[in-house]
C-alpha cells in the first residue's frame, strides 16, 4: 500500500492541541448562511468568540471577525451579541470571493 | 538476568487476577462486581483498604462507568486495572470502543461467561466474541499460572509506545476464576523489573491541567480515517509483539506460552485439533492419549483472538490433512463456531484440508476428554477422505 495522505495528528492517538488543531477540517463548507458584522454597533466585548462552536472567531483588535473557512453558519454569534452587531445573510447572497 | 523464583501457593483464578494486578502497581482501578468475576474485585479493595495497594479506587456505581473511569485516568496518564465479565463486558460496550480509538492502554481482565439473553450465569466465551471488533487486542489462557504471567505480560504490550491499545486479558469464568491451582506468584521486584524499560520509552500524550491539548477530536473526514488506519496498523503490530514480550519473558521468568498461539505436539501432526482457554488443558492430555493409540494428532492454543494470529496459523497448519475447531461460543449468521469461521478465511493459504466445526461448553457444560476425544476420531476420518458434518453441536447430540 503507497501512503500518500499526509498525517493530521502528530500522535498515535487522535490528540490535538485545541487551540489550533480543531480548524483542520474544511467546517466552512457547512454553511448556508454567514455572519456579517455591523462595526458601529461592536462593543468588542467577545462574546462571539466565547460561544463559536468551532472557535473560529479572529481577534482583530478593535473587533472579531468569523474565519470563513472554518464557520459553519450556526449563528450562536448572533444570537449570543449583547449589541445585536450580527446579521446572518444567506450564502447565496455572496459570491465565492466573499 | 534471570527472576527469583517466586513463592509457591494454591490460589483461586480470581484471586491470582487480584494479585498480580497488584504487582502491577496500576494507579487507578476501577471494578463493579460481578460474577464470576467478584473476587478480583473484592481482593483488589481489600489491598488498597489494607495499605498494600498504592491506588486510587474508584467505587463506581456499574461497569460502564469503571471503564470511563480508566479511560479517563489512562489519558491523564495513569497506569489502570479494571476487570469485569459478561453483563458488565456489554454495559461498558461504548467505552470500550471510546477507549481504544483513544488509543488508552486500559488493562482488562475479562472472566468469560454467557452474555445476556438468557440469563446464563455460567461459563462460555460469548462475551469476549461480542466485543472481538472493538479494536482491543484481546488474549485468553488456560490455568491460574498463565493468568499470573500474561497478566504482567499484558501491560507490557498495552502500554508499548509502539502499541498504545487497550488489552484484554480473558479466562474461562468457573473452570478458572473458581479453580484452587498451584501457583508461582513472581517477586514484586522482579515485576518491576520486568516492567521498568516502559518508563523509559517516549512520554505518550496525555490530559495536562490547563493545556489545550485533546483527545477524540476531528472524527471526521480524513481524520477518522487516519485514526482508524492508525489503530489498525498497531493491532497488525501487536502480533509480534505479543511473541517477542513472551519470550522475554520466558528468559526472565523461565515460563513462556507461545506467544499468539501455542502449539503442542504439531510438528510431526497429520491432523490438528485447535481450541482456547482452559479446554486446551483437557485437549492436551487426550493428544497424549491419541498419540499412544498411533494417531498423529497435535493441538494449537489460540490464546491470541484479536488480532488474529494469521501468520502464525499458517505456519502451524500449513500442510497438515484435516482440523477440528472447538468452539466455546457462536458467531450467529455463521454455520460455523467463531474460531472456525476465522481459520477457514485463511483457508487458501494453508491448504485445501477438512476443517471440522464443533461447538462445545456452552454454559458450564465440560468440554470433556471423550468430547475431544470424539472430535479427534472424526477429524482423523476427515483426513483419510471419509464423509463429515462441517458443524457439530455435541451436547445436542448427546442423549
Amino acid at each position: 500500500m503507497v501512503i500518500k495522505h499526509k498525517n493530521i495528528f502528530k500522535t498515535e492517538a487522535p490528540w490535538s492541541d485545541a487551540n489550533q488543531k480543531m480548524l483542520a477540517l474544511d467546517t466552512g463548507s457547512w454553511r448556508t448562511e454567514r455572519p456579517v458584522l455591523d462595526k458601529a454597533l461592536c462593543n468588542y466585548c467577545g462574546l462571539c468568540a466565547i460561544y463559536c462552536p468551532p472557535q473560529c472567531m479572529k481577534d482583530m483588535g478593535d473587533h472579531y471577525e468569523a474565519n470563513l473557512a472554518f464557520c459553519k453558519g450556526c449563528g450562536i454569534c448572533a444570537h449570543e451579541c449583547p449589541k445585536k452587531a450580527y446579521t446572518m445573510k444567506p450564502e447565496g447572497d455572496f459570491t465565492n470571493a466573499g | 538476568m534471570q527472576a527469583k523464583k517466586g513463592k509457591i501457593s494454591v490460589m483461586m483464578g480470581n484471586v491470582v487476577a487480584a494479585n498480580v494486578a497488584k504487582l502491577c502497581r496500576p494507579e487507578v482501578v476501577a471494578c463493579y462486581p460481578i460474577t464470576p468475576q467478584s473476587e478480583v474485585a473484592e481482593t483488589l479493595s481489600g489491598f488498597v483498604a489494607d495499605g498494600s495497594l498504592d491506588a486510587e479506587i474508584v467505587e463506581v456505581e456499574g461497569e460502564n462507568s469503571a471503564m470511563n473511569v480508566c479511560l479517563a485516568a489512562s489519558v491523564a496518564g495513569a497506569r489502570t486495572f479494571t476487570a469485569t465479565s459478561s453483563y458488565g463486558l456489554v454495559y461498558m460496550y461504548d467505552a470500550i470502543l471510546q477507549a481504544s480509538g483513544y488509543r488508552a492502554p486500559v488493562v482488562m481482565v475479562n472472566v468469560n461467561r454467557e452474555t445476556p439473553g438468557i440469563q446464563a450465569v455460567s461459563s462460555g466465551q460469548q462475551d469476549m466474541i461480542s466485543t472481538r471488533d472493538a479494536g482491543w487486542v484481546q488474549i485468553i489462557v488456560e490455568n491460574n499460572q498463565e493468568i499470573a504471567d500474561q497478566l504482567i505480560m499484558c501491560y507490557k504490550l498495552a502500554e508499548d509506545f509502539d502499541i498504545q491499545l487497550p488489552v484484554m486479558l480473558n479466562y474461562d469464568g468457573y473452570y478458572l476464576s473458581y479453580l484452587n491451582e498451584e501457583v508461582e506468584m513472581p517477586e514484586q521486584a522482579d515485576v518491576d523489573a520486568f516492567l521498568a524499560p516502559l518508563k523509559n520509552q517516549p512520554q505518550r500524550p496525555r490530559i495536562i491541567p490547563g493545556a489545550s491539548t485533546g483527545c477524540g477530536t476531528h472524527g471526521m473526514e480524513m481524520g477518522y480515517v487516519e485514526a482508524r488506519y492508525k489503530h489498525w496498523a498497531a493491532m497488525d503490530r501487536a502480533k509480534k509483539k505479543v511473541d517477542d514480550i513472551d519470550k522475554e519473558f520466558g528468559e526472565y521468568f523461565g515460563r513462556s506460552y507461545g506467544g499468539q498461539i501455542e502449539e503442542y505436539r504439531t510438528k510431526d501432526a497429520d491432523i490438528v485439533i485447535l481450541t482456547s482457554g482452559s479446554a486446551a488443558g483437557t485437549a492436551k492430555t487426550v493428544v497424549d492419549t491419541k498419540r499412544e493409540e498411533g494417531i498423529k494428532v497435535g493441538l494449537v492454543k489460540q490464546r491470541l483472538f484479536r488480532p488474529f494470529p494469521e501468520e502464525r496459523l499458517i505456519q502451524a497448519l500449513k500442510g497438515k490433512k484435516a482440523v477440528g475447531v472447538i468452539d466455546r461460543s457462536l458467531a450467529f449468521g455463521w454455520k460455523y463456531g467463531p474460531m472456525c469461521a476465522e481459520l477457514k478465511v485463511i483457508a487458501p493459504a494453508i491448504g485445501s484440508m477438512p476443517i471440522l466445526s464443533y461447538i462445545d461448553g456452552l454454559a458450564n457444560l465440560d468440554i470433556t476428554t471423550p468430547h475431544i476425544s470424539r472430535v479427534v476420531d472424526e477429524v482423523n476420518a476427515a483426513a483419510k477422505g471419509k464423509a463429515y458434518q462441517d458443524v457439530t453441536w455435541i451436547p445436542m447430540e448427546e442423549v
